[in-house]
């Protein structure tokens, strides 16, 4: 079965769930969900789209980790509370370019929530129109550089 | 069709093609661009939309091959370790640069005579001088005076980006060492310039300025060159470089935005298209006087590909710094920029001394580097990098070779069907060891500033900014493809005005000295307009 919006199968998006939740689990000690959050999960999902086929084919060399060392798929065993972070360990070591496409796109989506930027005492805003403030910082630090000899080479 | 020629026919709206563009544009003469690109709406930059992180990998990545706009041509480059950034839209890739602005020094143009490598330039920093100055007034250019390793130019400079936290800590590790630094030379306007309105610190400079204070060429020479009466056709890709019996130049056949072929006929042909677009178009235009492509009796279209190999080298500091916010460029470091015979090689660098990342890509570099895992650790480690990075790049002269160079792809084309550009690049030794070179100082400057960790990379891979040397300019028609005022030897008519020219590459961000040639040209140009062909 495809789910409406994104044509991945239930099945490919329970393991992406699974998946985005182990590389960035929620916490309580700084006040932050997980990748795998209702709303930050649907974000990931439809910044996945153009890029269907890579994501799963990416799922797919996932579960066959999963399937190789567990017996099971990706979300079966991590839901059962079995091995999932060696399993991920195993799949960035066998197929880093599809574990660092599915982090890409979980960190996108990710630290562009709401709560994550609060949590990091960033504003909810896009940086234009308002911009941001950096101090000048102290000039004299320049008083010694500015009292060098020249250092260029003359061609005359 | 179009068979009524116009004077002058430019094929490129960046850098170059704004510059001559504009300075042409006084005689009156009847000026046509073509680019392949859109006029640019800064309200669509990146930093206006919560996403804006994300799309710097996407439709605003630097690399064409990834952003994949209906502006864009493949290149095919996996014979190189550094890879092509380039855009292609009216500003070209001032657009996405990221605005550091440096001249080249006299000693640039003197490689051969100083340290007997390469060759010199045909002309030198004097022949030069004014046309920085003019350049600097059409782009606006924050910075200081005084500069020690710059020859005075009395330039009028408008204030320096601030320091920040970064700057300031950084600076204070260069203090330490007693190493030269300056202020950035940047084309940032710091207060309101040619109704373009400051800075406000949007730390989104290569992704596009939404503000308009960095000086794109599409909101500086190009609304003066508009109204002053010249033509820009967006959307129009040219295929070839037309010619007739006697070898010149005719016009350009291209495709409009219908997807239509059209020809442009035209008295003069000006190539500003950087050092891969010109010699791929000059290398696409064969014929039975020009076999080898346009105006290549040398065989030295395309060669002497040079990019200027950059090493990264990041500090993570214990302190919160500036972090996102801010240009991205601070201060420049010309300590070992020029040639030094106690080092291993010839020639040197520039430090250019940036601020850090965004969210995301704190994220992703992180990830990258293994300073933070997936799982449970994520959190703590992330925060130990956040607004916590900063560091500089090295921007290595890269010296002109001639298996270093751009030829056609026999089977890549574009949506067009015009053959697509392929690159074939070695980095020399004496790149390696400057690099090499360039880490070490770097790394010993960081932890003099405090920094805790370092992180460094070299080359940057997709690194390739600087498109430089592939239709030199010389005196001898057997050793350049154009002579010393930009017009090719072997086509009267046919001029080159981008980085194409390069002699050399020296140790800096070529643009303005792009900008200051094509000025250059158009001047020799109006000098010799009675006997231009000549």
């Amino acid at each position: 079965m495809n789910t409406t919006e994104t044509n991945f199968t239930d099945a490919q998006v329970q393991c992406l769930a699974a998946l985005v939740e182990m590389i960035i689990p929620a916490s309580e000690d700084y006040g932050v969900p997980g990748a795998g959050d209702g709303i930050i999960f649907a974000d990931i999902l439809s910044t996945t789209a153009p890029q269907h086929e890579a994501v799963a084919a990416a799922l797919s060399a996932l579960n066959a980790v999963a399937e190789a060392t567990g017996g099971q798929n990706f979300a079966t065993i991590s839901a059962a509370g079995g091995d999932g972070e060696n399993i991920a360990a195993s799949f960035r070591d066998q197929h880093p370019k599809a574990a660092e496409l599915l982090a890409t796109i979980t960190v996108q989506c990710y630290y562009r929530d709401d709560r994550v930027m609060r949590a990091l005492n960033m504003e909810v805003r896009p940086p234009f129109p308002d911009g941001f403030t950096v101090d000048q910082g102290d000039w004299t630090l320049l008083d010694p550089v500015r009292n060098r000899p020249e250092l260029y080479r003359k061609t005359e | 069709m179009n068979d009524e020629p116009v004077d002058v026919l430019i094929i490129g709206a960046g850098a170059s093609g704004a510059a001559i563009a504009w300075s042409l544009a006084d005689t009156r003469m009847r000026i046509v661009c073509l680019e392949q690109g859109e006029v640019m709406n800064p309200l669509n930059y990146p930093s206006t939309r919560r996403d804006g992180e994300a799309r710097n990998q996407n439709d605003f990545s630097i690399s064409p091959n990834q952003r994949k706009s209906a502006a864009d041509y493949p290149i095919a480059e996996d014979d190189s370790p550094i890879k092509v950034a380039n855009f292609n839209g009216v500003g070209g890739g001032t657009v996405l640069y990221a605005g550091h602005f440096p001249r080249f020094h006299p000693s640039d143009f003197k490689v051969k005579s100083l340290d007997g490598v390469a060759d010199d330039w045909p002309i030198d920093y004097s022949d030069l001088a004014t046309h920085y100055a003019e350049n600097d007034r059409m782009m606006g250019v924050a910075g200081l005076n005084g500069d020690p390793a710059y020859p005075s130019d009395n330039a009028e400079r408008m204030p320096p980006l601030p320091l920040g936290k970064s700057g300031e800590a950084l600076a204070k590790g260069f203090n330490k060492l007693g190493w030269h630094w300056w202020p950035s030379d940047t084309a940032i306007a710091t207060q309101p310039y040619d109704g373009r309105d400051k800075c406000i610190n949007l730390g989104a400079c290569i992704t596009g300025c939404a503000q308009g204070a960095k000086a794109s060429t599409d909101i500086t020479y190009w609304p003066h060159a508009l109204r002053a009466g010249v033509e820009l056709r967006t959307q129009c890709r040219v295929r070839e470089i037309t010619v007739d019996d006697a070898g010149m130049a005719t016009g350009a056949a291209y495709v409009d935005p219908d997807g239509v072929e059209q020809f442009q006929a035209a008295h003069v042909v000006v190539m500003a298209c950087n050092g891969v677009g010109t010699p791929r178009i000059l290398l696409n235009s064969k014929s039975d006087a020009f076999p080898d492509g346009l105006a290549n009796s040398s065989g030295l279209v395309g060669k002497n590909l040079m990019f200027h190999p950059y090493a990264s080298i990041q500090g993570i500091f214990e302190e919160e710094l500036d972090g996102y916010k801010g240009p991205h460029k601070i201060f420049r470091s010309q300590e070992f920029y020029e040639t030094d015979p106690d080092r291993d090689f010839v020639r040197g660098y520039t430090f250019e001394i940036q601020r850090g990342q965004g969210p995301v890509q704190t994220a992703l570099t992180g990830l990258q580097r293994d300073k933070i895992p997936w799982g449970a650790g994520h959190h703590a480690a992330y925060r130990k990098l956040f607004n916590r990075i900063a560091g500089m790049v090295a921007v290595c002269e890269d010296l002109p070779e001639e298996h270093n160079r751009v030829t056609l792809d026999p089977v890549l084309k574009d949506s067009d069907g015009i053959p697509a550009p392929k690159i074939s690049y070695t980095l020399s030794e004496n790149s390696r060891k400057m690099m090499d070179h360039a880490i070490v100082k770097a790394s010993e400057v960081l932890r003099a500033a405090g920094a805790v960790d370092i992180l460094t990379q070299a080359p940057i891979s997709y690194g390739g900014w600087h498109l430089m040397g592939t239709a030199r300019m010389g005196t001898d028609p057997a050793r350049s493809v154009v002579n010393e005022w930009g017009r090719s030897h072997d086509v009267k008519n046919l001029f080159v005005v981008d980085g194409s020219v390069f002699v050399t590459s020296a140790g800096v961000n070529p643009t303005r000295t792009i900008q200051a040639l094509a000025l250059y040209v158009a001047e020799q140009m109006k000098q010799r307009l009675a006997n231009l062909f000549d």
